[in-house]
């Protein structure tokens, strides 16, 4: 199950006129393998993850999501294809205060409607993956930056998705936890098979991608390293 | 609810203050209703509890009836007796009278009535407790002495309580009247220079029931309103509040109906928890008042508003919550929650 984007314009109004975001972009992640997307501030990276989660419609262009075209999908298909084929990694752990660590795992399956006791158990099962067995039970507030960047990845892994979007996971981290999330998130990836895709500015966590792409002014250039090719 | 519940667990101090709102409103309406329901019964059960379905009164001049003002005649009384499907038709003058038993003394609505026998009275409870009166004891009526021939019924007019009496004079105040489907009522009235009307509609003649009715159910309506409005701004102040957890949720696939059946299900229960308590604040209450206040205990005093007040408070919620729907769920991607 790959990530297919093709083509994609999209533009934002701007006073009396339209600015461009992304300009003809193509972007294929198959399953199995972390596509790193790079650029500075501004350059559509952005943007680009939201138009591969389904959260913007595009001006032009196809976004197929584990073999599902969106084009035609409405609201409600869309959100039943983020509960089921998309997991999002947000840059902020985006945590509901109110809830747990394994609660926050939970709720995906209940948008989904697994059974509970088959909910919790995935659910534990994904904090221990992620180091945080000790910890499910303990509400964001409890939890440092680290362990809530953490539960926000396993609760984007909660519904087994095929595509997995990760938006600057190392930007409110130090060095040493930044390599330990991106050692993470391709570890995942090449263990359970999905395509993924990961936007940062920070290139120093990049040995392990399998792909590395630039964007500048709403452009991707092409690849400008395949990371895991070229250190085999 | 799965959201929804834990909200409620973790913003505990939050909802226990709006459920302490609910709670207080609830106690509040609740007692003004029972309230307003005893003041009501104090000036009418005389009349709703008269064994007839229409009461006749003497044709208004300035259009508007009124107990004190109607002198209906013996002539209008016997010809209205015998209007084809006027099964019966009683007289009852009512005025008000001073009566004494030995030293005590109290001021009685008098209800005449033809039969009944001449030198007796009934009193209401209410009325025999006023004089500490028992059967047997002589009753001074208007300077009439009559025997008290039982105690019987609750039945307040006008805040007074009844006492029955014959009645010999040839004007009554009304006729009470009972009928059958076949009975021509206006045309009566246009014949006799009456006017006749439902037993329910004639309580608006007795003219401190109405001012004192109407101002209680103002009361209350705004009561019910302010509720509303109350529960409203809370539900919006917390839906803005919550406004990137749901923009969250949406970016992970929560549907806007989910989210709403979320939100709309927390507020229900926090309006049936609250208004069960202030319900049951106000039955207690009410008790202990019903003993020294007008009260009427009853489930259309306690159950009725209460359930107004939880249909009008989802009804307040429900604006509130509207919002999610224009929660765009990109800005979980713009910025974090924590």
């Amino acid at each position: 199950m790959s990530l297919n984007l093709s083509g994609i314009t999209l533009t934002y109004p701007d006073g009396d006129s339209r600015l461009t975001a992304l300009d003809q972009v193509d972007l294929h992640v198959p399953a199995g393998s972390v596509a790193a997307v790079v650029g500075p501030s501004g350059s559509g990276k952005s943007s680009l993850l939201a138009v591969a989660a389904t959260l913007i419609r595009p001006d032009r262009g196809r976004v197929v999501v584990g073999g599902v075209d969106t084009t035609e999908l409405d609201r409600a298909a869309l959100a039943e294809l983020r509960r089921t084929k998309i997991g999002i990694v947000f840059q902020q752990p985006n945590l509901l205060a109110s809830l747990t660590a394994v609660e926050q795992l939970e709720v995906m399956a209940h948008l989904s409607g697994t059974p509970r006791s088959e909910a919790t158990k995935r659910a534990k099962e994904l904090l221990d993956a992620v180091g945080l067995a000790d910890r499910a039970t303990h509400r964001p507030g409890r939890l440092s930056g680290g362990q809530q960047q953490r539960v926000n990845i396993a609760r984007a892994l909660m519904n087994e998705p095929a595509v997995l979007l990760v938006d600057e996971p190392t930007s409110a981290l130090d060095q040493d936890r930044g390599a330990a999330v991106v050692d993470l998130l391709t570890t995942i990836t090449h263990r359970q098979a999905t395509a993924t895709v990961l936007v940062t500015h920070d290139r120093s966590h990049l040995e392990g991608v399998d792909s590395v792409h630039e964007v500048v002014d709403g452009r991707i250039h092409q690849p400008a390293r395949a990371g895991a090719e070229e250190n085999r | 609810m799965f959201v929804a519940w834990r909200d409620l667990r973790f913003a505990k101090g939050r909802f226990a203050l709006m459920g302490t709102v609910v709670v207080l409103m609830t106690l509040l309406v609740g007692l003004l209703s029972g309230l307003t329901a005893g003041l009501a019964a104090q000036s009418t059960s005389a009349i709703t509890g008269l064994k007839a379905d229409h009461l006749v009164f003497a044709e208004p001049g300035n259009g508007s009836l009124s107990f004190g003002q109607s002198t209906v005649t013996r002539e209008q009384a016997d010809q209205y007796a015998r209007v084809p499907g006027v099964t019966s038709a009683e007289p009852i003058a009512i005025s008000t009278a001073s009566a004494a038993v030995g030293e005590r003394t109290a001021t009685l609505a008098a209800f005449g009535v033809r039969n009944s026998s001449p030198g007796t009275a009934v009193l209401s409870t209410g009325a025999a407790d006023a004089l500490k009166a028992h059967e047997g004891d002589q009753l001074t009526l208007q300077g009439h002495k009559v025997t008290v021939a039982a105690i019987n019924g609750d039945a307040s007019y006008s805040h007074l309580p009844v006492v029955w009496t014959h009645f010999a004079g040839p004007n009554a105040t009304v006729l009470a009247v009972t009928t059958d489907k076949s009975a021509d009522l206006a045309a009566a009235d246009a014949r006799l220079g009456t006017r006749t009307v439902t037993k329910d509609d004639a309580l608006s003649a007795i003219g401190s029931y109405s001012a004192e009715n109407g101002s209680l159910q103002l009361m209350r309506g705004f009561l019910f309103v302010i509720a509303a409005l109350v529960i409203g701004a809370f539900f919006t102040v917390w839906t803005i509040q919550r406004s990137r957890d749901i923009a969250v949720l949406k970016a992970l696939g929560a549907t806007t109906k989910y989210l709403l059946r979320d939100a709309l299900g927390q507020a229900v229960v926090l309006l049936i928890g609250g208004t069960a308590l202030g319900t049951g604040l106000a039955a207690a209450l009410g008790a202990v008042a019903s003993g020294t206040v007008p009260f009427v205990l009853s489930a259309g005093t306690l159950l009725g508003p209460a359930a107004v007040l939880v249909v009008l408070g989802v009804l307040g919620a429900a604006l509130a919550v509207r919002r999610i729907t224009s929660v765009d769920p990109l800005t979980a991607l713009t910025s974090g929650a924590h």
